[in-house]
């Protein structure tokens, strides 16, 4: 199957096979970041990283896999200093950019962004984030982190804690996870569960099991894999019950003692208060590492849709 | 049920959209925009059917459906049944179907989609036709009819 010149839009476009294959030629990709400083895969290439969004691990883990494989990084990282800010379209600044570029990396507020920016380019467009809805490299950076740590993804005990309702990593990744056949649970504070629709249509189309519970303690209690997103303040009205809410969802040295010896912590970054730095000394935390798993993901995805 | 019986005319070219569930031919007649159609139409509420109980039904004189109108009756009336009607006498009866993929048809109701903000069309793929479910091509957020319509 080839990859070249596709889209990497959102999780649902892709099939299992093609996520296994993405994470096979990451693999190859750590194995060669191990052995050589740098690449020339992609020498003469040019990735246009077009942040209309603040990021820092998504952008850079870009620019870093774009230069680890030879090729080099144009773009911007907020509006204020592009034509957007003169109120050009988005599809202009598309037809525009890909005049330049080889690849297009974008993340927008407005979701589906990345899918329209697509049907106008003639070059690959890779989502990094569109609005609340997806962002597949992550998801694919999430799998390949699960199964390198913990050898496999299929019967995991995976717990999603946190905002289930706003974030568009966990709902990339619980798609991605059923289609793997993990055995999820889904931890969140009432009111900030995946919405009904959504967690039918993973049960449907995957046939897999899940938990819902607003309990922490026992939510994580069993999992193999605890992976934590932030809870917003801004979503509540109310800044007390928010911050309630907060702490009774924050991991600390405490909490985790009860949970298996061998689970590991994961979480996307950045942080706010959800999970305790007192646990980032432990063996079980692990999205340090995660993070790096960025680079090379994000060098898999780009060499292959480049090639 | 006989045209006497309805006690309104017949027309002589246009089409009449039969077996509306009751209660939604003014939104179908809505949908068509009759009051921009500069021949005459006729909204016909609660009408007796023996297959539904009671129906509305809708007359438009002088007009054809294009595709987006019929998609969009479907949306709403799925089993909807639209007569064509050429020199007083029905020329074709059809039964509005839901297609596979809607665009242009209605708009995304979520207002972050990208639709809202860029000049393109809305474009939905139908999930499920009972009960209506739509999922946004752009957004991929899934909507029920009455959110849409």
């Amino acid at each position: 199957m080839s990859f070249t010149g596709k889209d990497i839009i959102s999780i649902i476009d892709l099939s299992k096979q093609e996520i296994e294959e993405i994470l096979k030629e990451a693999e190859k990709m750590e194995r060669l970041l191990k052995e050589k400083e740098k690449l020339d895969l992609l020498s003469g290439k040019i990735l246009a990283n077009l942040f209309f969004e603040p990021s820092t691990r998504t952008r850079l883990s870009f620019a870093t896999a774009m230069q680890k494989l030879g090729g080099e990084v144009i773009g911007f990282e907020e509006i204020g200093t592009t034509s957007l800010a003169k109120g050009e379209t988005l599809a202009d600044t598309i037809k525009v950019v890909e005049k330049y570029s080889d690849v297009i990396v974008i993340r927008h507020p407005k979701e589906g962004s990345a899918r329209f920016a697509a049907e106008i380019s003639e070059k690959p467009v890779i989502n990094a984030g569109d609005g609340a809805n997806q962002h597949p490299t992550q998801t694919l950076l999430d799998l390949y982190t699960i199964n390198k740590l913990k050898g496999r993804i299929e019967g995991l005990k995976v717990a999603l804690v946190g905002d289930l309702k706003h974030g568009r990593v966990m709902r990339s990744l619980a798609y991605g996870l059923a289609m793997f056949k993990a055995s999820l649970t889904f931890v969140s504070p009432v009111g900030l569960e995946f919405p009904e629709d959504f967690t039918r249509e993973i049960v449907e189309k995957f046939d897999c099991e899940i938990i819902q519970t607003d309990n922490i303690a026992s939510g994580i209690k069993n999992a193999d894999v605890i992976y934590v997103c932030r809870i917003q303040k801004e979503r509540f009205e109310d800044a007390y019950e928010a911050e309630k809410v907060q702490k009774s969802f924050m991991l600390d040295a405490k909490t985790i003692e009860k949970t298996k010896e061998d689970a590991i912590i994961l979480h996307a970054l950045p942080r706010t208060v959800e999970i305790d730095r007192s646990i980032d000394k432990t063996q079980k935390a692990k999205y340090f590492e995660q993070a790096y798993y960025g680079v090379p993901v994000r060098m898999a995805i780009l060499k292959m849709v480049c090639l | 049920m006989s045209e006497k019986e309805l006690l309104v005319r017949k027309i002589e070219n246009g089409t009449v959209i039969d077996h509306i569930p009751a209660g939604l031919g003014l939104k179908v007649a809505n949908i068509l925009r009759i009051e921009k159609n500069n021949s005459s139409s006729v909204i016909l509420i609660n009408v007796d059917s023996k297959k539904l109980g009671k129906k509305d039904v809708v007359k438009v004189e002088n007009k054809v459906l294009d595709e987006k109108e019929v998609n969009k009756i479907a949306l709403i009336a799925p089993d909807a049944t639209l007569n064509i009607i050429k020199d007083w006498k029905v020329v074709e009866k059809k039964k509005v179907s839901l297609p596979e993929f809607l665009e242009g048809v209605v708009k995304c109701p979520n207002k972050n989609c990208i639709t809202n903000s860029e000049e393109i069309p809305a474009k939905f793929w139908v999930e499920k036709k009972n009960p209506i479910r739509l999922r946004c091509y752009y957004c991929e957020r899934v909507f029920g009819k009455d959110e849409v319509i």
